[in-house]
């Protein structure tokens, strides 16, 4: 084996032939992060705030979704796929899950940090309850809970990969697919847009986040 | 349910249970390679936490570092490694140590940043050297926080080896790999359920070990510290916190493991 063919770890070559095969990946790979972190924002969201208002409820919330996230993702995986299928909706549920705990803590965090001056004077204007959390506890927590929006963007990207045990894994599609064949540029592309996707979010949520809270002076 | 009982029949199978690919065998390879890989860890973060945290610097460092390898995903690094060659336990080994680095950073570098100033200035006014300081005053009182750290590693470790079984690492992952490959779902299942047994038990159990380690007068403390989980139960007889503490205490979101 004097010649082994050449098996570079980065290759304009291969991104040439592959365009289609990666841009899917990373299509796929795009649509169940975007997906599986606006749902589970968007049932972080109430739950974080009915476990504000009604603090009975945060200490099992917050256990049930902690014992969630302490199953392995291969293993809920598993669990999973007899009854969903092969295929994005298992990833999907898995991934919300597992963003669920981090975002409704950050909820939480968020709207617990508000400083109680703060609710007095709002109080103190007439506010209702209602009207408070809307109007001054949830600004006020925006920061906390968008940081915990980046936490749970960027480690969603990273965690969509495992979704290759059941055929949906994006960029883990490539992945596996590189190890399989030994190809070592699949790999290393599919690794580098991995970082660079998550990156993007990122910054993206960060920018996002600044906007948002015009208010806070960096 | 159909695939439930073939998950049922499957663990009720004792020829799956022992012999070289048994659940005994693939179990025991899975806390091995686990021990080992937070054992590497300690050895590397700890020093280098303890050294940042006595400096009172790089408290942010590993929240940095935690947040840039939550970016890498645990399933690349250990493509990477397998196909530049290192293949099985070692590079299982290697890249769970990786990603437990930063929750034993961030514990080591907090635990000792976090230690009472007072209680430092009673120790070198009672004459202490630095060292005899750092063994007899600040490191048990930084226990709780460093243990919160070790524990999170582990967790997250053992939550971590099952995916080496996509790249040819025996663990309790084979199972499931092996069911998916052989499109038996009940021994998936059945190897879902036991990854994920295992990992419940290894997180209750290390509670347990990181109770025992903690100094008695600190116990209270690293309750409040720790068990975000039961805030009610948590303050027992003792008087409620007021109101205002109801954001859960415990580990910062940086410190949660990372998933995978």
């Amino acid at each position: 084996m004097a010649d082994a063919p050449p098996n570079p770890w980065l290759s304009a070559q291969y991104l040439r032939d592959n365009a289609g095969d990666v841009l899917a990946a990373l299509g796929q790979h795009v649509g169940l992060t975007v997906e599986a972190v606006v749902i589970a924002a968007a049932v972080a969201l109430p739950l974080g705030m009915l476990a504000h208002r009604r603090p009975r409820l945060a200490g099992p919330l917050l256990s049930t979704a902690g014992v969630l996230y302490t199953i392995p993702s291969l293993a809920l995986f598993a669990v999973l796929a007899p009854y969903t299928g092969i295929g994005r909706v298992t990833v999907l549920i898995g991934l919300v899950l597992y963003a669920l705990l981090l975002l409704v803590r950050g909820v939480l965090v968020g709207l617990g940090g508000v400083d109680p001056a703060v609710k007095d004077a709002a109080r103190g204007m007439g506010f209702s309850s209602t009207a408070m959390l809307w109007k001054v506890e949830l600004p006020l927590a925006l920061p906390a809970m968008v940081s915990a929006l980046r936490l749970a963007t960027v480690s969603t990207v990273a965690l969509t990969t495992v979704g290759v045990v059941v055929g949906a894994g994006g960029l883990g599609q490539l992945l596996f697919r590189g190890f399989r064949s030994n190809y070592h540029a699949e790999i290393m592309t599919a690794t580098l847009l991995c970082l660079v996707l998550a990156v993007i979010a990122d910054l993206m949520l960060a920018v996002a986040g600044r906007l948002a809270t015009p208010w806070r002076v960096r | 349910m159909d695939i439930v009982d073939e998950a049922l029949r499957w663990l009720n199978d004792p020829l799956n249970w022992s012999g070289p690919g048994g659940v005994l065998a693939l179990t025991w390879a899975h806390l091995w390679i686990s021990v080992t890989a937070v054992a590497l860890a300690c050895l590397v973060a700890l020093p280098v936490g303890l050294w940042l945290g006595r400096r009172g610097r790089g408290a942010r460092l590993g929240v940095v570092v935690a947040n840039t390898t939550r970016a890498l995903p645990t399933l690349a690094l250990l493509t990477l490694l397998a196909a530049s060659g290192l293949f099985g336990s070692t590079a299982t080994i290697i890249a769970c140590a990786v990603f437990a680095l930063p929750p034993l950073l961030t514990g080591a570098v907090d635990g000792l940043v976090g230690v009472d100033h007072q209680a430092v200035d009673a120790a070198t006014g009672m004459g202490m050297s630095r060292w005899r300081r750092l063994w007899t005053v600040e490191l048990p009182l930084a226990v709780p926080v460093i243990g919160a750290g070790v524990r999170t590693a582990a967790v997250q470790v053992v939550a971590t080896v099952p995916l080496a079984a996509l790249v040819g690492g025996r663990s309790l992952g084979t199972i499931i790999v092996t069911g998916f490959g052989t499109l038996h779902y009940g021994q998936v299942v059945a190897g879902g359920l036991l990854v994920a047994a295992l990992c419940l038990v290894a997180e209750g159990l290390l509670a347990l070990g990181q109770r025992a380690l903690t100094p008695v007068g600190l116990r209270s403390l690293a309750r409040s510290d720790r068990d975000s989980q039961h805030p009610d139960q948590r303050d027992g007889a003792r008087r409620r916190r007021p109101p205002r503490g109801r954001e859960p205490s415990g580990p910062s979101l940086e410190q949660l493991p990372t998933q995978l």
